[in-house]
């Protein structure tokens, strides 16, 4: 490849009209890809993507998909660039001219077909409820946002039954979305498809609007964080573990279950914590479990590492040696921790993954803070193992 | 009837480009009273006020408006051209068409609506103004000096030699500020306190300065020439008549104390003096550190005095004194980076900022000049992270200025006193100075690494947990770097002191979003403050090196004496009246004026105005009920006229 490049300005207007204005105030400092968390495993160098967009510069497309897209360079960086809006806007142009990876395009092409990313029946997308839980109808209280993922990934069901139990046990009236609802679309805007962003949006919009739901619960921080940023409606929405966390303090929730000197460390899904501020309410919740050790990684809260699986992260292969669910499984084991708890799908996902690529899911659980709670309170989700849920 | 001429200048394009200016001129000549209007291209030139003179002849002018640039610009300029036609100076009119119109706008139709709306306003109002003369004041010749760093003992000395009389105000115990605390300055490299302590023990010895250590100014009142200034001094528990500095009392004293000057690094006795330079060197006694305040007994500094100098029972006391001048020189302060979690300030003992190392280097220092760890060990690599909260949104936005340049100071003292490697994390090497390029590549020749990427991380070892690693991308290999060293400097953004704000409240200074005080004008008075007789030097303005501190020194001292230098000064003659026949002595005017102008004449019954401290603002008029109150030059009816000139439109 030549050395000799000339700068195609047209290219770098495209991307700042595509969302990425915020590509003039960079300077280069390094901030960003000195805190990034692929940098020291990647070739991907958050920094110079900003600058081959700032340039409008050939190459672009060989690192463009390495950003998952966790914030901590947004928070970082002195100049307040947001850098997120310019790796979308960046793969927006791009993907426009068909440049999708090949691992993006069943997961694109699933959201455009069926409206979930992982090709389930939009018919089925409630089986995992089994008819026991309903459909939300006017007049109640919260919509209980299924994620796709809880719906349709078997590991990923038993934490759509434990927030359930809890919804049941709190006393709260709620509802789950009728099955012809769409995905958040969260990870497809952050791919860059910002088109199909827009339908699945206006899709559950309409549906929202009609049937007039004012008050939203999700266990997914993606969808928590769309919603309350990328939606601009006028509803709350709110993630269930500050909701049992506040349960919790209000005697609502009371958890009986001794857990015997168990170890458990928190992972922050950066979706909950860095980009929507949430980071006492999951550890409020686990240290008052009765017989839990609570232990923190070095890389907590504010500066918690990324496990890899946000902006299309989930759906991308990566080689060992660069996956960053490997290090903080490694990281969590270092402080003798036997269950890893977070608060997102996607991160139990990669995780459960790693532990068993790193033949470790022997020594170390994942499990999603609401799944711990409800066994502190003693009610079983009557889970089948393996149960290979409506795909 | 009154005949009225109407300037409109075009400011170059600085107006013309978005006001239609000869639009303007044809639509004032249409205005009640107006003789005559014109265009020019620079009415402040010598043609433009030739122009002017030569109308208010022919057109047998008695008022004038000139629609141009802010009064704060030129209002001087045109009423000095009315006062040599033998008009009253008074019966100018400026419309300011070019900041709060033509610079506002890119639209010419708004720019033209607005600025014929304030023309026709200021006619209005111009067809109502009355003739005003001017006050003459005494000046007191003595200035006050607030702050004993460089910059407030430069100014003291520069006004000081003129042969006025200088009231010099340290709140610490000595004077010498950050520039004691250093060891060399850049680029030279020469001793810091070698070229400091002689200004310090001049001050001190200076017939016209009074040096008034561990004070604070407590209240200010009064006006440019003639300003009432009290002043606290600080209980110092010592009486300095008395003591003869043998420090017999510092060695038996039994309190200990975090030292300030040595930036925390080591204790100090509760009775001390902060460093062995220190002028005055007289001790003063830390009540909250003191053995015998804290619990009743002690005395030892009290027992071994033979002077007997020590003196439980001092208290504060206030003295005022009166100047014509002010000059704020307040300094600075370093961010706290602690909350800055990512390079670890305060939770790895390797980790330091800039003024602690520099008391590392220095002779009088905590290590006596030896670049030692917390461990007492010597480093074997050194990492230098510069912008550390500045040029940080998220922080401090400015560039702190100095900080590359005593990064590059650092390098070469740690090369000169260690063995180390030292490496420098840098976003932009900033060396513009008088021979600063120069010691920049002479730091760089001493073998020095630069890497060029922000310092992203600041984190324990993991394989050797005495050593701290940091990480940061070199954006110009593109390679992430994980450096092991022992020893993290810090350079942090530099911050106004932290009672600032206080000092901006006394002396009505005005400040930008982080507590450094503005000036008057960006470059044309940037020493002067919006406070007439005010003036700013140092950092207490904006961050700078030692040169350029001295000089802003050298030009406050010169500001102050233009005013000090005379014995008169005329004043505004805008200022309230008091109509005794209508007070209804409510005394809603005492209550609002923020210079203490209106009084309550208990005898008469009536609030009256002392003219000398009125700055005709207004406030008192607009909450005077009954109309009593009457502001000179901005009477309800002129003000009235003017509004009713701009609404019509």
């Amino acid at each position: 490849m030549s050395q000799t490049v000339t700068p195609y300005l047209e290219m770098s207007q495209a991307i700042m009209e595509a969302g990425g204005e915020a590509l003039k105030k960079c300077y280069q400092c390094g901030t960003c890809s000195g805190t990034c968390p692929w940098t020291p495993i990647t070739h991907f160098n958050i920094r110079k993507l900003v600058r081959y967009g700032q340039l409008g510069l050939d190459g672009i497309e060989d690192f463009m998909w390495g950003c998952s897209t966790c914030r901590f360079c947004v928070e970082r960086c002195p100049r307040g660039v947001e850098i997120i809006d310019i790796v979308t806007a960046i793969r927006n142009v791009y993907s426009g001219g068909g440049m999708l990876p090949q691992s993006l395009r069943a997961f694109v092409g699933s959201l455009s077909a069926r409206g979930n990313p992982w090709s389930g029946d939009p018919a089925r997308r409630n089986d995992w409820a089994r008819e026991k839980y309903p459909v939300y109808a006017p007049g109640m209280d919260y919509l209980f946002w299924t994620c796709c993922t809880v719906c349709y990934d078997p590991r990923n069901t038993r934490l759509a039954k434990a927030a359930a139990e809890i919804l049941n046990l709190a006393g709260v009236r709620w509802g789950m979305p009728s099955p012809d609802v769409n995905c958040c679309g969260e990870s497809l805007r952050k791919v860059g498809d910002a088109e199909l962003f827009e339908r699945l949006k206006a899709k559950n919009l309409d549906y929202f609007k009609a049937q007039g739901i004012s008050k939203i619960i999700t266990v997914s921080p993606h969808c928590l964080a769309t919603f309350s940023k990328d939606y601009g409606e006028d509803f709350e929405v709110v993630h269930l573990s500050e909701l049992m966390a506040q349960w919790m303090q209000e005697g609502k929730l009371v958890p009986k279950k001794d857990f015997g000197g168990l170890t458990v460390t928190y992972h922050d899904p950066c979706y909950l914590g860095r980009h929507s501020k949430v980071y006492d309410a999951p550890r409020d919740i686990l240290k008052a479990l009765p017989g839990v050790t609570f232990v923190e990684m070095e890389r907590n809260s504010e500066e918690s590492m990324c496990c890899g699986g946000g902006g299309g992260g989930l759906w991308t292969e990566k080689a060992k040696g660069e996956r960053l669910s490997d290090l903080r499984i490694e990281e969590a084991m270092g402080t003798g921790a036997t269950v890893l708890a977070t608060a997102c799908p996607y991160c139990i996902t990669m995780f459960e993954d790693s532990t068993r690529t790193l033949n470790v899911d022997g020594q170390i659980q994942i499990r999603d803070v609401t799944e711990l709670l409800l066994e502190s309170l003693e009610i079983s989700i009557d889970e089948p193992v393996g149960d290979a849920c409506a795909v | 009837m009154s005949r009225i001429g109407v300037f409109v200048c075009h400011c170059g394009l600085n107006i013309a480009k978005t006001v239609r200016v000869s639009e303007l001129a044809e639509f004032a000549a249409t205005l009640p009273d107006v003789v005559v209007a014109k265009d020019y291209k620079f009415m402040c030139s010598t043609p433009g006020q030739e122009m002017i003179a030569h109308d208010i002849k022919a057109h047998r002018l008695d008022r004038v408006i000139v629609t141009a640039c802010s009064p704060l610009m030129h209002e001087q300029t045109f009423r000095k051209v009315l006062a040599a036609s033998g008009l009253n100076q008074y019966l100018l009119t400026i419309v300011n068409i070019r900041e709060q119109v033509s610079w506002v706008t890119h639209d010419i139709d708004e720019g033209t609506a607005k600025a014929k709306a304030l023309l026709n306003g200021a006619v209005r109002r111009a067809r109502l103004l009355a003739p005003l003369t001017s006050r003459v004041i005494d000046v007191n010749s003595d200035v006050l000096v607030v702050g004993g760093g460089i910059a407030g003992i430069q100014a003291a000395l520069e006004l000081a030699n003129t042969g006025k009389k200088v009231y010099l105000v340290e709140k610490n115990s000595t004077i010498g500020g950050h520039m004691a605390q250093f060891d060399k300055t850049f680029p030279t490299l020469d001793c810091s306190a070698c070229i400091l302590t002689p200004k310090m023990d001049s001050v001190l010895q200076h017939k016209n300065i009074t040096l008034l250590t561990s004070c604070e100014v407590s209240e200010v009142k009064g006006f440019v020439g003639n300003f009432d200034i009290t002043i606290r001094q600080k209980a110092r528990y010592v009486d300095h008549t008395r003591c003869n500095a043998c420090l017999a009392c510092t060695e038996k004293c039994p309190g200990k104390a975090v030292s300030e000057w040595d930036e925390g690094l080591v204790k100090r006795k509760a009775i001390y003096i902060p460093f062995p330079q220190a002028v005055p060197q007289k001790p003063v006694i830390d009540r909250d550190a003191c053995t015998f305040f804290k619990k009743g007994k002690c005395r030892l500094c009290e027992k071994v005095c033979e002077q007997k100098a020590i003196d439980f029972e001092q208290q504060d006391t206030f003295t005022t004194v009166k100047v014509g001048a002010v000059i704020v020189a307040t300094g600075y302060d370093l961010m706290d980076t602690r909350a800055l979690i990512q390079y670890g300030y305060g939770k790895y003992p390797g980790v330091y900022n800039a003024l602690e190392v520099e008391r590392l280097f220095n002779s009088a220092g905590p290590t006596g000049g030896k670049v030692t760890l917390r461990d007492g060990k010597e480093p074997q690599a050194i990492a230098i992270l510069h912008c550390i909260g500045s040029r940080d949104k998220n922080n401090y936005e400015h560039c702190s200025r100095v900080c590359c340049m005593y990064s590059l100071k650092f390098a070469h003292l740690f090369k000169e006193k260690t063995s180390a490697d030292v490496y420098q994390f840098y976003i932009d090497m900033r060396a513009a100075g008088k021979g600063y390029e120069e010691f920049y590549n002479r730091i760089i020749e001493e073998d020095v690494k630069f890497i060029r990427g922000k310092g992203a991380r600041v984190a324990q070892s993991a394989d050797e947990p005495d050593r701290l690693v940091v990480e940061a991308e070199d954006t110009i290999t593109g390679k992430f770097i994980r450096l092991p060293v022992d020893m993290v400097v810090l350079s942090p953004a530099i911050i106004p002191r932290g009672d600032a704000k206080d000092i901006a409240r006394l002396f009505n200074l005005s400040t930008d979003r982080y507590g450094f005080f503005m000036e008057r004008h960006p470059k044309l008075a940037p020493l002067s403050t919006m406070s007439e007789g005010v003036f700013i030097a140092g950092v207490c303005q904006s961050p700078k090196d030692i040169p350029d501190t001295v000089a802003q020194a050298n030009g406050a001292a010169a500001e102050a004496l233009t005013i000090v230098v005379k014995d008169k000064m005329e004043l505004e003659a805008t200022t309230a009246m008091v109509n005794p026949a209508s007070c209804c002595a409510c005394q809603n005017c005492v209550r609002v004026c923020p210079y203490g102008a209106p009084f309550f004449n208990e005898a008469k019954g009536v609030s009256e105005i002392n003219e000398a401290l009125c700055k005709g603002c207004g406030l008192c008029a607009s909450v005077c009920p009954p109309s009593a109150i009457i502001a000179r030059h901005f009477t309800n009816d002129q003000v009235l006229a003017e509004m009713e000139g701009l609404l019509e439109f």
